[in-house]
């Protein structure tokens, strides 16, 4: 099967009206001592009923989708309303590319602007960017962005931040003179506010931290931005699970500078890591250090309303190496469903989606806590996450509640040694009752 | 269709109460001191609340508003917009893939493991390499992992090097993505056939350049006929050979990186390999890399092990993770199902009828626009508005006046080193018919430009909006809607 559109007449007068013989002509630069002189050794072609054949039984391969899971940190099992995958799957949505002509793209513009302003209004913060690539390039992003704004050296990193964020922010900041410093958390959960005030100093770029946290913790939001402030660093709020920020006062109105994360949560599927939506708020005298595209209003000649990619004096096709990030293609078509699935769920929507998650979760604590040999690891108020600590190894519990087709659980060990026997258990509004009962009662038998 | 779509901001139609969606009753008992302690908010203020009547025919209208490759040609040079095969979509969202969890156990998730490793198994074959990772988000992403890869390359022979050398053509990530891994930039000059000129780089490689990034075909949509040569004077001194891989459209089956010189590169697989732009997005930019270079991959890598493929995160010299978790899979699944599709026959037709397509506009524009430089052509070609000038009109007018014809503009004002650019690329999934629609509508443009400028100078006449203020947008930027007090 091809996808190609001409026929074998128009290929012999395109040819012909070229004076060349062939396709091959067509490559004459090309050194022939490099040239290919075999055929590519991939698989023959298939016609699109064996492919469907083909990557379905790959699929099926994927044991997980037959277990009951209770998977979170950073990727989240949300329920996403038909109108998101019918409406994003439009032709006129999938198939342009970033709007460089904005006459023949206002409503891709217009969906950024959309989007812009919900970010805004989940964060409390002015200004929001067009999309980044997912959360833990988003937060390497703030990272450098804050080095720009305060040019100081050293950034601080909760230990409560996404384990892999906090790789990623070290991969990006290696070369460039920036340290990173991880400040420990307390038995709540939640980071150790005087271990911070002794990390803290005048070489600090930023206090960066997540909330909920990584063990589903919220954050004291104020008082992290309150210190960071008290050394004139930047308080960077990061938010993994977007979904909380329905219930939880917004990071921006609790002093976060810099609010950036997952969309994720937001109407983009699971999808075993991507693509996904990093997203970035921030205070508008950052503007100009902001990096990724911006989408702004106008005016046309007519003096009707229109939208225009903006401010790209900061951006990597015009300011080259001193550009405010290399970011170019995004995630469009992630903010767009992101997009949808915010206007669709709309105020009460989302703020009761967000209700449910935290009750759910609430019970499925308690209900899992009565469990013997389980017990609830941090006092601190928790979102949609929270971590058990068990009375047997987590390796063994595991497989244990595998064998009865459930994924209990993220085990902690392999990023946090001294968590051994924990386990992140998740639990959003696609879990009813009986799957939390499910749970318990599985848990009950392993451990016993 | 409707002409006239004046579709307001979500935020301008929302009133109070309206929902459209519902959650089901809470289920569990409820908890009452539920975050107990913590700041909530009241509202999500200024949120909107819409039915879904209403949500459908706001994005349906404002979808309407969007030229896309599904409608017709569109030449946007350096992007490769080409047909985006239907099959793919509903494929890489299939159930077992879509619910798939990033942190599950290797043995559950084997199924999307195996598209991981078949892909980067396929594209090492059609690219000439060793390895591939797939975890870059997009190019920008892809080359910033190279240059780490390059860098940590050579850190472990004893010294990372100062300087990279992009060429005048570059794109503009290129010199961007170099800074952020902590290198100077230093241009290379083209010459006259808008190649690397040999002796100008053989006056800048020093032992303190640790790579060339170069673009081949380059920007300009010529093959670098000298690459080996490029490759010999770079490596003589100890450098690194980074090819940006956007315009790989132009080589599939007929030459591989890999076996002139390139010892690492990025593909963009929503360029080559048919995964749909979005709008911006989500790309992938998966890197591959020759043998010297594998242990920096990032992290995890895929291998296998007794059958099955597991994630290995034993890799000493590694430069770490670049993202989270292992790329963006429902694109790699796409790109995926494009090979199996075509096809090593399929595969080599990408670069062959891309190329003939390119060369059929080419043939049929030149003496209509200018041509800086006649170099054969592979998968693009770029004319500038030299001739158009002496009338007044600007590339900026024929782009404009193009969407009045029902095409959308090719890339403008880039490469940086051809004045008045207008860089076209038509991809090899187009028809003659709408190769031809877009050589005719042209070529009258070329004659209004001497007949009528005014009509151009003034174009669209045929879009929703006509022309927009971008300067008045960056000047007293309006960056969200909110609320009249």
């Amino acid at each position: 099967m091809s996808y190609l559109s001409l026929s074998d007449k128009d290929k012999k007068e395109m040819l012909a009206a070229l004076g060349v013989g062939s396709t091959d002509d067509l490559f004459c630069c090309i050194p022939d001592a490099v040239r290919l002189k075999r055929e590519l050794k991939l698989p023959a072609a298939q016609s699109e009923l064996e492919l469907v054949r083909t990557i379905e039984e790959i699929g099926r391969k994927n044991a997980y989708s037959r277990h009951l899971s209770f998977l979170g940190g950073g990727a989240y099992d949300h329920f996403i309303p038909t109108v998101v995958d019918y409406l994003s799957s439009r032709g006129e949505f999938v198939s342009p590319y970033t709007p460089y002509q904005p006459e023949v793209s206002q409503g891709t513009l217009q969906v950024v602007f959309e989007f812009q302003t919900l970010i805004c209004q989940l964060t409390g913060l002015d200004i929001a960017n067009a999309s980044l690539y997912e959360g833990a390039t988003a937060t390497a992003e703030a990272v450098l962005m804050a080095q720009r704004i305060t040019t100081r050296n050293k950034v601080l990193l909760a230990r409560t931040l996404h384990p892999q964020y906090r790789e990623v922010v070290r991969t990006y900041i290696k070369n460039i003179g920036l340290e990173a410093v991880d400040v420990p958390y307390g038995p709540d959960g939640r980071v150790d506010k005087d271990a911070l005030g002794r990390t803290l100093d005048e070489s600090t770029a930023a206090v960066v931290f997540q909330s909920p946290n990584f063990f589903g913790v919220v954050e004291d939001v104020q008082a992290l931005s309150d210190a960071a402030h008290g050394r004139k660093a930047l308080s960077v709020a990061i938010v993994a699970e977007a979904v909380s920020l329905g219930l939880l006062e917004s990071p921006g109105r609790l002093g976060a500078d810099i609010v950036t994360g997952e969309g994720q949560s937001l109407g983009v599927p699971v999808s075993f890591g991507g693509p996904y939506l990093g997203f970035m708020a921030c205070k508008k005298e950052f503007l100009r250090q902001m990096p990724g595209r911006i989408a702004g209003q106008t005016m046309d000649k007519e003096g009707r309303r229109g939208f225009v990619l903006t401010l790209s004096t900061r951006e990597q096709h015009i300011r080259r190496e001193r550009a405010t990030s290399n970011i170019c293609t995004n995630q469009g078509l992630c903010a767009l469903r992101a997009t949808i699935f915010m206007e669709t769920l709309g105020k009460q929507g989302l703020k009761e989606l967000a209700w449910q998650n935290a009750q759910k979760a609430a019970y499925a604590a308690d209900r899992l806590g009565s469990v013997p040999g389980v017990r609830k690891k941090f006092s601190g108020p928790v979102f949609n996450e929270f971590v058990v600590e068990l009375a047997k190894p987590w390796p063994a519990v595991d497989i244990g509640l595998r064998g009865k087709g459930i994924i209990g659980g993220y085990g902690l060990e392999s990023a946090y040694p001294e968590l051994k026997s924990c386990a992140l258990v998740c639990v959003t509004e696609m879990k009813t009752k009986d799957q939390i009962d499910r749970l318990a009662q599985a848990l009950q038998e392993v451990l016993s | 269709m409707i002409k006239e779509i004046r579709e307001p901001l979500i935020f301008e139609i929302s009133e109070a109460g309206k929902r459209a969606a519902e959650l089901p009753a809470l289920d569990v008992p409820k908890t009452k001191n539920l975050l107990a302690g913590v700041a909530l908010r009241r509202e999500i203020e200024g949120f909107p609340e819409v039915s879904e009547t209403e949500v459908t025919r706001h994005f349906t209208r404002l979808s309407q508003k969007n030229y896309c490759v599904d409608l017709g040609l569109y030449p946007l040079g350096s992007c490769t917009m080409k047909y985006n095969p239907k099959v793919n979509e509903r494929l890489s969202g299939l159930p077992d893939f879509a619910v798939s969890h990033p942190l599950a156990s290797e043995e559950l998730v084997q199924g999307s493991l195996e598209v991981l490793k078949r892909l980067e198994t396929y594209l090492c074959e059609i690219a000439g390499m060793d390895a591939f990772s797939l975890h870059p988000a997009a190019g920008a992403h892809g080359e910033l992992t190279g240059m780490m890869l390059i860098r940590a390359a050579l850190e472990a022979r004893g010294d990372a090097r100062k300087y990279v050398l992009i060429p005048d053509s570059a794109h503009g990530t290129n010199p961007s993505s170099a800074h952020i891994c902590g290198y100077s930039v230093k241009e290379v000059k083209s010459n006259e056939k808008g190649t690397i000129d040999i002796e100008a780089l053989e006056a800048v490689m020093t032992d303190e350049v640790a790579a060339l990034m170069v673009t081949n075909p380059n920007t300009l949509g010529v093959f670098e006929s000298d690459i080996c040569r490029v490759a010999e004077i770079i490596h003589a001194k100890g450098g690194l050979v980074y090819m940006d891989g956007a315009n790989m459209n132009a080589l599939t089956g007929i030459v591989r990186p890999g076996d002139m010189g390139i010892d690492v590169l990025h593909i963009n697989l929503h360029k080559t390999f048919s995964t749909p732009h979005g709008g911006g997005g989500p790309g992938s930019g998966p890197v591959g890399v020759k043998k010297e270079l594998v242990p920096y991959l990032p992290v995890p890598v895929i291998g296998e092990k007794g059958g099955r493929f597991v994630l290995d995160f034993d890799r000493p010299a590694t430069i770490g993770r670049v993202r989270s978790y292992f790329g963006n899979f429902s694109v790699i699944v796409r790109a995926l199902c494009y090979i199996l599709t075509l096809g090593p026959k399929g595969v080599r037709e990408i670069a062959e009828f891309a190329v003939l397509n390119a060369n059929y506009i080419r043939k049929n524009l030149e003496g209509e626009y200018h041509l800086k430089y006649t170099t054969p052509s592979m998968h693009e070609c770029v004319f500038s508005d030299k001739i158009q000038k002496e009338f007044g009109v600007t590339n900026l007018d024929i782009a404009k006046r193009l969407i009045d014809y029902g095409i959308h503009p090719p890339t403008m004002s880039f490469p940086l080193i051809v004045h008045g650019a207008l860089m076209i690329e038509p991809t090899e999934t187009e028809s003659r018919r709408d190769l031809d629609l877009f050589i005719d509508a042209m070529k009258a443009i070329a004659r209004e430009a001497k007949e009528n400028p005014e009509i151009l100078r003034s174009a669209p006449h045929v879009a929703y909006v006509s022309r927009l203020d971008e300067v008045a947008a960056a000047k007293f930027p309006v960056l969200r809607w909110e609320k009249k007090s």
